[in-house]
């Protein structure tokens, strides 16, 4: 079983319980945000390589030689 | 800068918890800080994710970070907003990094008692007996008006016997 320890400041007092339903779903759902914030930064930055390979193409230059112009 | 440095709470695990709650927080001090020292039971990971937040439902996404990692041979950043909790990527060791090796953690929370959002900077750091390891640097947020009395630090499976959490209040004055 899943322990939580819990430490009450004002007694002192530390309880040792089994997890509660909504204290799992709480963790889970925060890792699941988190996951999908990762996802969603790694679609935007395939996106962004894509459409910065695709511009470089249309102007028949490398991405150094980009370097130097914006240098 | 503080003159008192007070510890309020401590817990060393004497067998695994998936989580450790500080609840009834005293609003006497001027700022928090939590030092921890932890390790996590899940799967074969070298590192694993670390999760705070600031009150028990876990209902409400209220909390946002950001996040910057380096281990010596990579760099990373991320940001993660309106979640039910703040999340660290690789903010501990598992089963895969060298046995009895932890991480640590400090989060510095100030004016927790005041009635604007609640900052929190967070710095952690991995051991274990590898060419990298991880240092990572947060800004952490609380979005709510009301004083922090209830910390719960948690991971993916549970933190092992001898992890370690202590709770102190600092004075301004």
């Amino acid at each position: 079983m899943t322990m939580a320890i819990e430490v009450n400041c004002e007694t002192g007092a530390v309880t040792e319980r089994p997890l509660t339903p909504e204290e799992i779903a709480a963790n889970e759902a925060a890792v699941a945000q988190a996951a999908a914030a990762a996802h969603e930064a790694e679609v935007k930055a395939a996106e962004d390589a894509e459409a910065k390979a695709t511009l470089l193409t249309k102007l028949g230059i490398t991405a150094d030689e980009a370097k130097l112009l914006l240098a | 800068m503080a003159n008192t440095y007070t510890l309020i709470s401590s817990n060393t695990l004497s067998s695994s918890a998936a989580s450790v709650t500080f609840s009834a927080i005293p609003s006497t001090y001027t700022d928090l800080v939590l030092w921890a020292s932890h390790r996590v039971d899940v799967g074969v990971r070298v590192n694993d994710q670390l999760t705070l937040r600031f009150e028990s439902s876990g209902a409400n996404t209220n909390h946002s970070h950001t996040q910057l990692s380096g281990n010596g041979a990579s760099a990373a950043s991320s940001r993660v907003s309106s979640n039910y909790a703040i999340t660290i990527d690789e903010g501990t060791v598992g089963p895969g990094a060298t046995s009895n090796t932890f991480a640590t953690s400090q989060f510095y929370i100030p004016s927790y008692t005041s009635s604007a959002n609640k900052p929190v900077s967070i710095d952690n750091a991995t051991e274990t007996n590898a060419t990298t390891a991880w240092r990572i640097g947060s800004a952490g947020l609380w979005r709510n008006a009301s004083a922090i009395s209830t910390i719960i630090i948690a991971n993916n499976g549970n933190f092992v016997a001898g992890s370690s959490f202590y709770l102190y209040g600092i004075n301004n004055s």
